[in-house]
């Protein structure tokens, strides 16, 4: 049986109190909990290490507010690369695979666990540990690939998506934006605060249905 | 392969068109329907934990899965195809309701001349400075024969909109340049957002005849005349590629399945792929299938309706070998010609205030039309035909709309830089758009393509498409009046001009695909008559948007359901009756 791998992250790097593990059960943080330790589907430790850096470089943690570290970027990762998605269950993959213009997008036959295992080769196992300025650099020498450009993607994603899915954690992206998260009527309000931010305080899906969800990813795995 | 018990009518797909014909069958006659649908079963109650962007809006878990089948695409007769691997400029659903689920509710009428484009585009322009390759064609059916049609699909669903033109009477705050209707809407207009007021106010000032975008979102609590009760809209800002968890959207399974479940002679049968029409001697014997554990079925039947989506009304047709497939080097046949797919574009502009755009409803937003069809066009060096223009509410969701930025405001697409200016602009970014006719030509059709195959090892539907210089004149046309727009908004626009372009298989545009099976007077160059019923095989109907030789400039779900309802006449009071061709 293959060794289960962790990730661990102070609790304090965290942007809420809630995070959720393998089988959705929310975890409370305390600040005195010192390192917490995030099982993995896909990732090795030293793979979720390095992404979770570049993801933090995409979307740093600065002066104009949290980012990719304290949303809990790679985790969100993490779990789309070990659902179907990361098994391309819903892209065409039959051949033959014939390179196109690019109005025809991607026609590679790699899936994006495949993507991401070549990427991570490209970033090195080390990347975490490069300085800022190195770590910069080779992000843009990537910056073609079709990996930067998933990763780019999934690091959005993994920000804004609802925090079932493992990434948004404490909802700091919706905070972030104002976006309140899926509130069930504006029925009141959509012709109201004409010009001026009307910003309810966000709330996540299980929050609103008072009852666990299920990511679409979990059904088929 | 087991044979099961006959059935009076086989429909294929359980989407708009399908359950439309089997509401009318079941309600109207004493014949036995089943509806097949390869996809999943679906009820509103389904939709309750569905305001999950990332599912629903950027995997598109109510969409067919390309897995299994996709298109292939090439731009010319001289380019090889390859598949769309991932979606994607449109979005085919799946499973019961088809894509009349997570559509946005946008509710059009075509206009008259739509109709009769082939006539009307010959005497106002002369055929000599027409496009050599234009395949514009009169449909064989004109608007005023439709328009009870499309008074019948607007209460069904309870439409919300206001009259512009009531039986010739002009009514300014709707549109006046809309085709005439016998009757106002089923309700109001939704409430404004306030880009709608802006965009109201600022096309006003301009001159134009700015109205509510019609919306199959209700405005209000409604009761339609077949008595299915649903609320008013909530404006939740999940519409497009959701579906409508209180059912204010109207779907098929919150207006049309009720009332087939009520009725003994309709059978649903979900995970069931129909794979060909069985047809000898010019007559259709019923439909094989497989259903979702892999078994193969034949189902014979007196009367086969193929009613699934454009794209697979025409595959099946090929892979059943029914019909003549179109050859674009002779001009002859008629099988998946005058393949169009809607011209939709759209430009962001830029405000300095919160938008609060997160609200909104489908198809809340207002438009004008005062470029519609060939209004205010001389042809001269512009478009022979435009369409509408919008600014539109439908809410924005936060994955979609993080990193929407004015030129300029980042050098990278990633970084610090980047992350601040995004934030900055977050809510302040909106769009003023355009709806256009796309017109049909010679070079654009479908067939199936000669390499890749679907799940089953059955060839994929091949697209021949790409824009022409028409397009590209619409495109400048539309930006020019957004340009001119945004500031009167107190917006901004990108002040880049559209690029010449080629078809993109990976930008969203809209699931608008039209015609492939288009109806027409002549089986010479129509694949069914003005009724959908096929030219050589008069127990086989083709219904929806397949038929249509040309895109109209709105969305054309209503029109879709329109034509099918007219098929639904002829076959219940002419067909049924005395079977054999209405034409």
């Amino acid at each position: 049986m293959k060794r289960r791998e962790f990730l661990t992250i102070p609790a304090g790097a965290l942007g809420g109190t809630l995070l959720y593990t393998l089988a959705r059960e929310p975890i409370r943080l305390q600040a005195q909990d010192g390192n917490i330790k995030v099982p993995l589907r896909f990732f090795t430790a030293g793979e979720a290490r390095a992404i979770a850096a570049a993801c933090e470089r995409i979307f740093p943690s600065d002066a104009s507010g949290p980012g990719a570290k304290e949303a809990g970027v790679v985790i969100y990762i993490d779990r789309q690369l070990a659902g179907p998605y990361g098994a391309d269950k819903y892209r065409y993959t039959k051949g033959p695979f014939v390179e196109s213009v690019p109005e025809h997008g991607y026609q590679g036959k790699e899936n994006p666990r495949d993507v991401y295992r070549q990427g991570i080769a490209k970033l090195g196992i080390n990347f975490d540990e490069l300085p800022a300025e190195q770590q910069i650099q080779k992000l843009q020498s990537l910056e073609k690939t079709h990996f930067f450009q998933l990763l780019r993607t999934h690091t959005i994603e993994g920000m804004f998506s609802d925090p079932m899915h493992g990434g948004n954690v404490g909802l700091i992206g919706w905070q972030l934006v104002g976006f309140p998260g899926p509130r069930m009527s504006y029925r009141a309000d959509i012709d109201q605060h004409f010009g001026t931010a009307f910003r309810p305080k966000p709330a996540g899906l299980e929050q609103i249905m008072k009852r666990p969800g299920k990511p679409w990813e979990d059904e088929k795995v | 392969m087991t044979t099961l018990k006959p059935i009076d009518v086989a429909i294929i797909g359980g989407g708009w068109t399908g359950l439309a014909m089997a509401k009318e069958l079941v309600t109207r006659t004493s014949v036995n329907v089943l509806a097949i649908e390869r996809g999943m079963p679906r009820t509103t109650a389904d939709y309750a934990m569905d305001m999950d962007e990332l599912d629903y809006a950027i995997r598109l878990r109510m969409m067919q899965n390309l897995a299994e089948e996709t298109i292939t695409h090439r731009h010319s007769l001289r380019d090889s195809a390859v598949p769309v691997r991932q979606y994607g400029s449109f979005h085919p659903g799946t499973g019961v309701g088809g894509s009349g689920e997570h559509w946005t509710g946008l509710c059009f009428r075509f206009l008259p001349d739509v109709f009769t484009l082939r006539t009307h585009m010959t005497e106002k322009h002369g055929a000599a400075h027409l496009p050599a390759d234009l395949a514009v064609r009169d449909w064989g059916v004109t608007y005023e024969e439709l328009e009870p049609q499309y008074w019948y699909t607007e209460q069904m669903m309870g439409v919300s909109g206001k009259a512009g033109n009531l039986r010739g009477k002009l009514i300014d705050g709707g549109n006046i340049f809309e085709s005439p209707r016998s009757n106002e809407y089923p309700t109001p207009p939704l409430k404004y957002s306030y880009t709608s007021h802006l965009f109201e106010e600022a096309s006003r000032k301009l001159g134009y005849h700015p109205y509510p975008t019609p919306a199959a979102n209700l405005s209000e609590n409604f009761t339609n005349p077949d008595g299915i009760s649903r609320p008013g809209c909530a404006y939740c800002g999940h519409c497009s590629r959701f579906g409508c968890m209180i059912g204010a959207k109207a779907q098929p399974t919150n207006t049309l399945l009720p009332l087939l479940r009520k009725h003994k002679s309709f059978q649903l049968r979900t995970g069931s792929w129909v794979r060909r029409i069985v047809h000898e001697n010019g007559r259709a014997t019923g439909v094989q299938f497989t259903d979702a554990n892999g078994e193969e079925f034949f189902q014979p039947a007196e009367t086969v309706i193929l009613a699934s989506f454009t794209l697979n009304n025409v595959r099946l047709l090929y892979l059943s070998k029914i019909g003549t497939p179109y050859n674009p080097a002779e001009q002859k046949g008629s099988l998946g010609r005058n393949l169009t797919h809607q011209i939709q574009n759209a430009w962001r502009i830029f405000f300095d205030k919160p938008l609060n755009a997160f609200m909104g409803a489908g198809a809340l937003g207002t438009r004008f039309s005062d470029f519609d069809g060939g209004n205010g066009l001389s042809g001269e060096d512009g478009p022979l035909r435009f369409g509408m223009v919008n600014c539109g509410s439908g809410g924005e969701l936060p994955i979609a709309s993080f990193g929407a930025l004015p030129p300029g405001a980042a050098k990278a697409n990633w970084g610090a830089e980047w992350k601040a200016a995004s934030l900055k602009w977050s809510d302040r970014v909106s769009a003023v758009g355009i709806v256009a006719e796309h017109l049909p030509y010679r070079q654009n059709y479908m067939d199936l393509d000669p390499t890749y195959t679907d799940k089953f090892g059955d060839p994929l539907l091949r697209f021949t498409l790409d824009w022409t210089e028409h397009e590209n004149k619409q495109r400048d046309f539309a930006y020019d009046l957004a340009a001119k727009i945004a500031p009167v908004m107190g917006a901004k626009i990108d002040t880049a001009r559209p690029q010449r372009s080629r078809y993109n298989t990976t930008q969203y545009q809209s699931t608008h695909i039209q015609g492939g099976a288009p109806m027409g007077a002549s089986p010479e160059n129509s694949v069914v008559n003005p009724y959908l019923q096929h030219w050589d095989v008069p127990n086989l109907w083709v219904v929806g948007a397949s038929s249509f030789p040309q895109s109209g400039s709105g969305n054309p779900t209503l029109t879709s359901l329109a034509v099918t309802y007219r098929a639904a006449n002829a076959m219940i009071e002419k067909y049924l009756k005395h079977p054999g061709k209405l034409v």
